[in-house]
């Protein structure tokens, strides 16, 4: 167990460093000269020095590439350049919205789909599986942001339930930030509940029709006894992948749905960074979300140890 | 006293009939053999009686155990039987067993629900179960999960679970099918004793006549949803009023003719201090990787005509020498020869090798890419060639070959769906034919079919080599058939060949003591007198 | 035919909106570029607009059938970028198992699932600026591991068969086995991921020009009519009603036909069995 985790993280490292440089080139070092790109065509040469300097541009790629990664490591993500502000604050700030926001849809997205799944799979054919189904199958076809506008409209336009956007700060009361991302929430969770319930039931049918089934139904237990016993840790194996996989889909579609909701979380400070040329903030941004993607696979790949004794004894 | 009796039993699924008119009973203590070819209906008998049947099935007829009618209970009741008095033990112990809990907590199981029962009560009572079916708690511990256990021990713990809480009737459906001889010996023995021990009855379905005949105390013989002739083994076997159970017996048994043992001395293919080793995974994340041998210095020789058996159970390396010998995996040590070209280690075999050898393959579905028509995969081999044969002379050659082996010239335009498993074997052998190979090796050629088709496929190979001058290599799990179809056997155990000599020689002196296990472990069937 | 009927009702969705996209090219009910404020806002049926009109007065179901050859155009070029690079990928992998060359493809894949399509987007933007032609590139390069896993997985098991021995006796090399027996029986299971994929590619499309990564104005595209409509909610619903429908439409239409294609490939699955 302990040597499997050990490989996991060797390999959460690798993926790290290689994504960094990837990153690093990608907006370092293909633009050519960040400083004039970012200041744009009308720059005077004397800003654009002053900047470079800023920035340590006249240093060699592979210094900067050190200064940037050593940077990110003891957390010194560097100065926003439009802001002026040190761009780990700007983060932290923004952090604490898109990531509860990622998580609270994701809870939302398994508390809904696993009853859904289970009943689809354990009445297959039934008027609740035709249903289940039909529903996911809209489900998986509405765009998130679209279906946010939709409960926008109903839910706080008209019935006034919730604010229409907008975020109170976790400072006014957890309860009052939670309300202000439910929402949101909802509009992430749904089209992946609806994907998630689909796998669910499709790999309990699979598991339903395994021979240890059969055998534990020889043993005397009953079919509802089966489907808790056996049936669904086993089922579970193949879902823990799509969960992980939907977290980065979760994350991504939480940076679209803010901008329904108004929420000044990470999406709206890249989509600035993106506008202002912000070159910095936006490769903070983007590392910082391909940090939280790989800690999740890695968090992923644990869970499906803890829950496959197979994978333990490799 | 009668145990079990089933009276008319009848199913269909979805509306097509399955079952017809079975009627037997067993008595309490006894050995009941259910025994038919596949689609037979031996298995859905065996899950009418435990009634976990797929949806859509419809039963009638009356199933009763110690005189309590099984009909007429309710699920919630059935549930309460099945594990308590009624257990079963299905084929494939590889997959019969949960794979996320141990071994202790599966038999223990039983236990539970059918017993109020303490945890550790149930656990004492599961640790005695595996110990009973041989499993010692020192070497198996309950903390065990499946994956750590080979085939042999998993169906000792589906076993353990079947019978921890002494049931009256066990059903054991293919229970040594897919294991090797030796183990499924050890598993029948297990078997026959649980039975003399808690004067349990047993259900033994199996398609092996030899291994019901010696175990059943009484046999039913079913065909197509049929009971064909039932009754008392020893009388049944003596006999055989219906023509199926004669014929079902001498297929068992069927020594095809054979032209006289080729006395040429001509070498074929030498073989000679041939080793091979694969890596395994590294043990720490840095250490350095091992090695598994699984050939080790093996040399023998095979004389042209000659039908050369090889013998020894999975994991002896059977597949690794086919594999160095067919050229589709160098060898680490040694040499092979075919026909005078010798390849020595580390060398890749040439083209115009390898065209001298052909190869059979086990499995009737799995050896045809089901997207090509059958004159395509009839001509493959074709490609090994240096001038390949093209239009006319190409489409007589593959209406030749599908000639010679039972089919016709139309049936190239066929796709291979439309073909049933002995036909494929069939152009399986045509597609090792049509290059005029001197070699084919028929690796567990005939393993996957009904002994009645296979009986036929054997006939047919020996005709084969007697026109066509043909030497072959018999691979095969299956000491029976080997001892039928080939002149000279080689035994094989762990990467080493432990003996070697013509096959009557071998099969009435064994010299090596794994050969000896290995034929004591065979059932042979004999004429009941 | 009732048997396929996910396969019947998908094929007409999606077919409807391809049709629709062709016929925008050479005709639309009206001008999509042309600006006409005296008719700005007009309901659904009001007027001669079918689907009404924008605040710039442009007519909705122009602009949708614009909208759907740019949405089609980017998810069905990403897919070809995804098939193109991803399925050689995955058969050169799986037929060096356990070589270096796999282990490279896969973990080269790992990497590339680290970043979500709309990340690949925002840095490709961040550097070239906003075009449709990021778009696909961006879910164009998040399709490539999704192939190459699909196609890697199940040339894996093909591989495992007995008639690939048999190619193998008959001297056949590893990229003649793939193309001649292993790339064939992958075809089906490509074929119905291929839809998927299409159909994800049209979300992503529409998210991506959403917050405006994606085509630019004038083209019209439906995920920025999404965006454009959203401070008019309150007044004017069929502003976002219409794209919004349009998106589900075509991508419930694919899902339909893919799920039904799927059905119809294999035979193994029959309703009700089991």
């Amino acid at each position: 167990m302990l040597r499997y985790i050990l490989k996991r993280l060797v390999s959460l490292a690798m993926t790290l460093l290689v994504a960094s440089i990837i990153v690093f080139l990608v907006i370092e070092v293909l633009p050519g000269d960040p400083a004039s790109y970012m200041l744009g065509l009308n720059a005077q040469p004397e800003t654009v020095m002053a900047l470079r300097e800023e920035l340590g541009l006249n240093a060699s790629k592979p210094v900067r590439y050190f200064t940037w990664i050593s940077g990110l490591v003891t957390g010194d993500f560097g100065i926003s350049y439009t802001y002026r502000t040190p761009v780990a604050e700007m983060i932290a700030d923004r952090a604490v919205i898109s990531l509860p926001l990622a998580v609270y849809a994701l809870v939302l997205s398994t508390l809904i789909a696993f009853p859904a799944g289970i009943i689809a799979a354990t009445r297959r054919g039934s008027a609740a599986d035709v249903s289940i189904m039909g529903f996911s199958q809209l489900g998986v076809a509405i765009p998130n942001f679209w279906f946010a506008m939709i409960l926008v409209t109903v839910f706080a336009i008209n019935l006034r339930w919730f604010s229409a956007g907008g975020f109170p700060g976790w400072e006014t009361g957890f309860f009052n930030g939670l309300k202000a991302l439910t929402l949101p929430a909802i509009a992430l969770a749904l089209p992946q509940a609806s994907i998630l319930a689909r796998v669910m039931r499709s790999s309990l049918l699979d598991t339903l029709g395994e021979d240890f089934v059969r055998s534990a139904r020889a043993k005397g237990l009953s079919v509802r006894q089966t489907l808790w016993r056996h049936a669904l840790r086993n089922a579970l194996i193949p879902v823990l992948t799509i969960i992980g996989l939907q977290f980065s889909f979760l994350l991504a579609g939480a940076i679209i749905i803010e901008n329904v909701f108004f929420l000044p979380g990470l999406g709206r400070l890249i989509f600035q960074g993106i506008s202002q040329r912000d070159l910095i903030v936006v490769e903070s941004v983007v590392m910082l979300l391909v940090f939280a993607v790989v800690v999740v696979t890695f968090l992923v790949d644990v869970a499906y140890a803890v829950a496959d004794p197979r994978l333990r004894s490799r | 006293m009668t145990l079990l009796h089933v009276q008319d039993l009848a199913l269909s699924i979805n509306g097509t009939p399955i079952l017809r008119d079975i009627d037997f009973s067993l008595t309490a203590g006894q050995v009941l053999g259910i025994i038919g070819e596949s689609g037979s209906g031996k298995s859905l008998t065996a899950f009418s009686i435990m009634r976990l049947l797929p949806p859509g099935s419809l039963v009638s007829g009356r199933i009763a155990l110690d005189g309590d009618d099984l009909g007429a209970r309710t699920e919630t009741q059935m549930c309460e039987l099945r594990g308590n008095d009624i257990a079963m033990i299905f084929q494939e112990p590889m997959t019969a067993l949960n794979p996320v809990q141990t071994i202790g907590d599966q038999v223990a199981e039983t236990v539970r629900i059918h017993r109020q029962v303490s945890r550790a009560q149930a656990r004492q009572i599961a640790a005695a179960t595996l110990e009973r079916v041989e499993l010692p708690n020192d070497q198996f511990p309950l903390s065990r999960y499946p994956h750590e256990l080979s085939g042999g021990q998993r169906q000792r713990v589906v076993i353990a679970m079947a019978i921890a809480l002494r049931p009256r009737l066990l059903i054991a459906d293919e229970p040594t099918t897919a294991l090797d001889v030796t183990t499924q010996a050890q598993i029948l023995l297990l078997l026959k004793k649980l039975v003399a021990q808690d004067g349990m009855s047993l259900i033994l379905i199996s398609h092996d006549l030899a291994v019901v005949a010696h175990t059943a105390d009484t046999i039913v013989i079913m065909r197509q949803g049929r009971v064909v002739e039932a009754g008392d083994t020893q009388r049944v076997l003596a006999e055989m009023q219906h023509p199926y159970t004669r014929q079902l017996f001498d297929a068992s048994g069927h020594v095809p003719v054979r032209s006289a043992m080729s006395t040429g001395r001509e070498v074929l293919l030498k073989v000679q201090g041939v080793s091979r080793d694969y890596p395994t995974p590294r043990k720490t994340l840095l250490g350095k990787p091992g090695f598994f041998r699984a050939l080790e210095r093996v040399s023998f020789e095979l004389y042209r005509g000659e039908k050369l058996g090889l013998v020894g159970e999975s994991g002896c390396g059977k597949s690794t020498l086919t594999r160095a010998i067919l050229g589709l995996e160098a060898c680490q040590e040694g040499s092979i020869s075919i026909g005078g070209d010798q390849i020595a280690a580390g060398q890749l075999m040439p083209r115009a090798v390898r065209r001298k050898m052909q190869v059979v393959f086990q499995d009737p579905y799995g050896s045809f890419n089901p997207r090509h028509k059958v004159g395509r995969l009839v001509a493959e081999p074709f490609y090994i060639l240096d001038q390949q044969p093209r239009g006319t002379a190409r489409r007589a050659a593959v209406s030749a070959a599908l000639e010679s082996v039972g089919l016709t010239a139309d049936d190239a335009s066929k796709y291979i769906h439309e073909f049933s498993g002995g036909q494929r074997q069939r152009i399986a052998i045509a597609r090792a034919l049509i290059t005029r190979p001197e070699l084919i090796v028929l690796d567990e050629a005939v393993s996957a079919l009904d002994v009645s088709i296979r009986a036929q496929i054997l006939d047919l190979l020996s005709e084969l080599s007697a026109d066509h001058e043909l030497s072959y290599l018999f691979i095969s799990h299956d000491l029976t058939v080997v001892r039928a179809v080939t002149d000279r056997i080689l035994v094989m155990k762990d990467g080493v060949i432990v003996e070697q000599g013509t096959t009557e020689a071998v099969f009435q002196k064994p010299q090596h003591p794994y050969t000896r296990e290995l034929i004591a472990a065979v059932p042979v069937l004999e004429p009941a007198s | 035919m009732l048997r396929h009927r996910n396969l019947v009702i998908g094929a007409v969705l999606a077919l409807a909106f391809l049709l629709a996209a062709v016929v925008s090219l050479f005709w639309t009910p009206f001008d999509v570029a042309e600006i006409d404020i005296a008719n700005k806002l007009k309901k659904p049926g009001d007027s001669i607009y079918l689907f009404g009109t924008d605040h710039f007065g442009r007519d909705i179901l122009s602009m949708i059938m614009v909208g759907a050859r740019t949405s089609i155009a980017v998810a069905l070029v990403a897919v070809g970028i995804g098939m193109l690079f991803g399925v050689p990928l995955g058969l050169a992998a799986a037929s060096r198992h356990g070589g270096v060359l796999d282990e490279l493809i896969m973990r080269t894949n790992d990497l590339v699932f680290a970043f979500p399509a709309l990340l690949i987007a925002v840095m490709i933007t961040a550097v070239f600026g906003p075009s449709a032609i990021n778009a696909i590139i961006a879910i164009g390069i998040f399709n490539i591991p999704v192939f190459a896993r699909l196609t890697r997985g199940a040339a894996l098991s093909v591989w495992q068969r007995d008639f690939i021995l048999a190619a193998r006796v008959a001297g056949k090399t590893a990229t003649r086995i793939s193309l001649e027996h292993i790339l064939p029986n992958l075809l089906n299971l490509l074929i119905v991921q291929g839809t998927i994929q299409f159909s994800l590619g049209i979300l992503a499309e529409a998210g991506l020009s959403y917050v405006g990564l994606g085509a630019q104005p004038p083209t019209p595209s439906w995920g920025r009519m999404l965006a454009e409509s959203q401070t008019m909610i309150s007044f004017a619903p069929h502003l976002a009603l219409f794209p919004g429908f349009a998106i589900v439409l075509t991508v419930l239409g694919l899902n339909l036909f893919g799920d039904g294609l799927r059905d119809y490939f294999d035979p193994r699955i029959r309703r009700g069995s089991r």
